[in-house]
């Protein structure tokens, strides 16, 4: 029962070293089959047929961003409920039910979808369907259950984000960046609204958004097709639709008038850092070309360390940063973000860091793309379709959020290819686009200032 | 990191893949050098896993450290290339380079594509045996650990595990923090970089797992050329220990809303006859899943923590049976309690029937789950030979799960649990947790 937040900084001291995991989802995994069932969920099937192990995953189009004023955290908290009862199993018996069969299994929630997956030898893949076809409809809270796990959601926000200040600051941060839409609050809610949520907030939610037609089923391992495409009939198909699925409209941005810069003070900060981003485009289905030229772009700038543009600038020739990076969250479903982040060398300060970090930037635009650092990331992407091939239940994923972020299966398969067309030219134009400052937020963490003398 | 190396190594006790049609060779070259292979040309590439037992156990008092930063310097510089010219190399080729450091591992990995094999070897070659540990990369990368050292002063989960770590290891290098102290790193030299590498990278020190598309008569050369030119002899692994902290409480005062809890006493050798016993005992225990006793107790029913586990870690010199919970400042003392209570409940009667089938359902049914994916059966692969596992464990691994019965647990349970002797360690502003230090 995780949560899926929006990139946080990576480890100071190992760079990123398979980001083309991330970067190239889903292309050369065997044979892909899609269906949409009678009552109007989607299948995917990838075969893999080198271990006899299934990976079983239901991806619902509904996350964070789709909850409702005053109501923060509800798509994570019903996360969690779902593994009490339906009218067919008892609280706990779905997660023992598939223990007993030696599968693993969880669930997550982003701002964007809800996923609930097993992994399970591939001959009980009837049995996921089974249960988890149940709980899509058959829910039963009771109030001494669900007390309970509020308190374990509030342990949780404690875990992940109360305890630690740098996920405090990137939730400032992403509020500031967000002033209408819904990725401005935290996936799992704020503190003081977690602790309203009530039993009838999850029975709401649940109706509203838990049915096959808001629903995608992946199937990844050791299966056919047809034999999928009839247990998916059989368990999945008597579900029943919901009128009240439309097309998600979720309330957008304004134009940005101005230049946000916050400064985030923590006494437990020990490594201060500036980090910015700026509101970018994402990938639209049919359109997903200035996304993947932002793509190449953030590597390029900060995807690799030292052979990065920042990481030769600011850490090789300045000798100002201890470490850099850039990212570009591709995968939502409304405008995300565009970041990079600099972590000052030590007597350099936070404004000396940002000052560098601007200088890199113009220099950047001003110099152009170099070819041969293109070239060699091209040549990582065209690898990544073999090395991909390797990790099954990442391309599962990969379809789940996908098609959970509206893409379609077409969007998919076409991205390598989609990233591998970029030019130079599309860089510089996706680039100059995006690095406005009107419509950046620019933060610095530190210890209090007396603190810090 | 400390903390996921000792629940990784419990994990790991199921972690061998259990396929029977699983061909798992082993591989010597020329001069001896040894490697575990199984060969999968279904993909064209190669996951090469490399080990080197002892790394910081092995170091002098007063150059904590050196090793961890010795392998972060490893592809920052090598034979007449610097740090942008080795990574622009792998980085041509398509290979991902791994270089890391624990407590008592150094570990290597490499995803090579087939038809870049020769050129990614040499490369990786020359990280191996030819790093440079020039000025601007030696300066660069301690400032980086430097920079890790201070921050992780003020995580909770770091300063829980050091804490415990110099109690539970006393006198022993497993007290010492790995990455070293702010003093000991700032004080190091390139020169001692050279002694780490030439003490901790040796061949009597090395194990490898490889998995993808090479066979075995290819692999023996490869071997040759990657480790053929290390030195033969490491610097001396420690001594066994046993877990040195008495019972109580170390209470390590933090301004944070949540308590974070880690405890350990002392626990069994994975020679021990009683071992799987006590494997499967803590299964029912607190070893994951939702449907742990600990879960239940302290998470299902109360609400008190999102997460508790408990697990048998298993270090090369020693072995302890621990755990870990977070609760808020004010619940810790009961979540505290009711483990406790677990402890005693379970040394007293054992598991139940239906407790041991299931156990015994999810740890052989979920076994074969463990290698889905190249990378990973060539780590398990390393894992096992540092663990002197026979290259047949694989094949009988369930059968040792299966032997267990109920009298075996309840007397393993007696012999090894004692709600007095574990130490916690508790970092936050409990509530009614007293310290006992």
């Amino acid at each position: 029962m995780a949560i899926n937040e929006s990139l946080s900084m990576k480890s100071i001291f190992h760079a990123v070293t398979y980001f083309l995991l991330t970067l190239t989802p889903a292309f050369a995994i065997g044979e892909v089959t899609t269906y949409t069932l009678d009552n109007g969920m989607e299948v995917v099937i990838l075969e893999d047929h080198r271990a006899p192990i299934v990976t079983h995953m239901v991806w619902y189009r509904v996350g964070s961003a789709d909850e409702a004023p005053g109501k923060s955290g509800i798509a994570h908290y019903l996360e969690h409920l779902l593994f009490k009862g339906t009218d067919n199993l008892k609280s706990g018996e779905f997660s023992e039910i598939v223990a007993a069969n030696g599968g693993t299994g969880n669930a997550f929630t982003s701002y964007d979808y809800t996923a609930y997956y097993q992994r399970v030898s591939a001959d009980r893949l009837g049995l996921m369907m089974k249960i988890e076809s149940d709980r899509m409809q058959n829910l039963k809270l009771t109030a001494e259950e669900v007390l309970p796990e509020r308190d374990v959601i509030i342990e949780e926000r404690n875990s992940r984000t109360d305890t630690n200040p740098n996920a405090l600051f990137s939730e400032h941060r992403q509020a500031l960046m967000y002033k209408n839409h819904g990725y401005g609050i935290p996936v799992i809610g704020w503190r003081h609204e977690i602790a309203q949520l009530t039993r009838q907030d999850a029975i709401d939610f649940y109706k509203k958004y838990y049915a096959p037609n808001n629903a995608i089923l992946v199937v990844a391992g050791d299966v056919e097709p047809d034999e999928v495409l009839k247990l998916a009939q059989a368990h999945y198909g008597p579900r029943i639709p919901s009128d009240a699925i439309k097309t998600r409209v979720r309330p957008q941005e304004p134009p940005k008038r101005a230049p946000v810069h916050t400064v985030f003070e923590d006494p437990r900060v020990r490594q201060p850092y500036v980090i910015r981003e700026y509101l970018s485009a994402n990938r639209k289905s049919g359109d997903q070309a200035e996304a993947a030229a932002l793509t190449i772009f953030a590597e390029l700038l900060g995807g690799s360390g030292v052979t990065s543009f920042l990481g030769q600038r600011l850490q090789l020739e300045q000798k100002v940063a201890l470490n850099v990076g850039a990212w570009h969250s591709a995968r939502s479903y409304d405008r995300d973000g565009f970041g990079m982040y600099v972590v000052p060398a030590q007597n350099v300060s936070l404004q000396e860091a940002e000052d560098a970090l601007d200088a890199a930037l113009t220099a950047f635009i001003d110099e152009g793309v170099d070819q041969e650092h293109l070239d060699r990331i091209k040549t990582q992407i065209d690898a990544s379709t073999i090395f991909e091939q390797d990790n099954q239940e990442s391309v599962a994923r990969s379809y789940g959020e996908g098609l959970t972020t509206g893409l379609t299966i077409q969007d998919i398969q076409d991205w390598p290819n989609v990233l591998a067309a970029v030019t130079a030219q599309d860089i510089m134009d996706a680039a100059r686009n995006v690095l406005d400052p009107k419509a950046s937020v620019t933060g610095w963490i530190r210890a209090p200032q007396e603190a810090a003398k | 990191m400390i903390k996921l190396l000792t629940l990784c190594t419990a994990i790991l006790f199921a972690a061998i893949p259990a396929k029977a049609e699983l061909n798992i060779q082993e591989v010597t070259s020329e001069s001896g050098i040894k490697a575990w292979l199984l060969n999968e040309p279904s993909i064209p590439m190669i996951s090469l896993n490399i080990g080197f037992k002892g790394a910081s156990t092995t170091e002098p008092d007063d150059k904590l450290g050196a090793t961890y930063l010795m392998a972060g310097l490893l592809e920052e510089g090598a034979g007449n290339m610097d740090a942008t010219a080795f990574k622009r190399a792998a980085e041509g080729l398509a290979t991902s380079f791994g270089f890391d450091s624990s407590r008592e591992r150094i570990s290597i990995t490499a995803e090579v594509l087939t038809k870049n094999r020769d050129a990614s070897v040499a490369l990786l070659k020359t990280a191996l045996t030819q790093p440079t540990f020039n000025d601007t990369a030696f300066e660069r990368t301690k400032a980086q650990v430097l920079s890790i050292i201070a921050r992780n002063q003020s995580d909770p989960e770091e300063i829980a595990s050091s804490t415990f770590n110099a109690l539970a290891f006393a006198g022993h290098p497993y007290a010492r923090p790995y990455r070293g102290t702010t003093e000991s790193v700032t004080a190091l030299t390139q020169d001692d970089m050279r002694k780490a590498h030439a003490s901790t990278m040796t061949k009597d020190r090395l194990f490898v797992g490889v998995v993808g598309d090479i066979t075995a008569d290819e692999l023996a050369i490869m071997l040759e050329e990657l480790f053929g030119d290390l030195p033969e002899n490491g610097a001396p692994l420690p001594e066994p220990i046993k877990f040195q902290a008495a019972g109580g409480t170390t209470v390590v005062d933090f301004d944070i809303p949540q308590s974070t809890a880690i405890w350990g006493h002392q626990g069994i050798a994975q020679d021990d006859p009683d071992f799987f016993a006590a494997y499967v005992m803590n299964r029912v225990l607190g070893g994951g899943g939702f449907t742990s006793r600990l879960t239940q107790e302290v998470r299902e029913k109360r609400g008190l923590t999102y997460g508790v586990y408990s697990y048998l870690a298993g270090f090369d010199q020693a072995d302890y049976y621990g755990g870990s919970v977070s609760s808020g400042n004010e619940t810790i003392g009961d979540a505290i309690d009711i483990i406790k209570h677990e402890w005693d409940r379970m040394a007293a009667g054992g598991v139940t029937d239906a407790e041991l089938d299931a156990a015994k359902k999810y740890m052989t049914g979920s076994y074969p789950l463990r290698f889905d994916g190249n990378g990973k059966i060539a780590n398990l692969l390393t894992y096992s030979q540092m663990n002197d596992f026979p290259i047949d464990y694989p094949k009988n691994r369930n059968s040792y799960i299966e032997a267990v019965t109920k009298e075996d647990i309840a007397r393993v349970a007696e012999r090894i649990l004692h709600s007095d002797k574990m130490r916690f360690v508790v970092v936050g502003t409990p509530v009614d947790v007293p310290s006992t230090d």
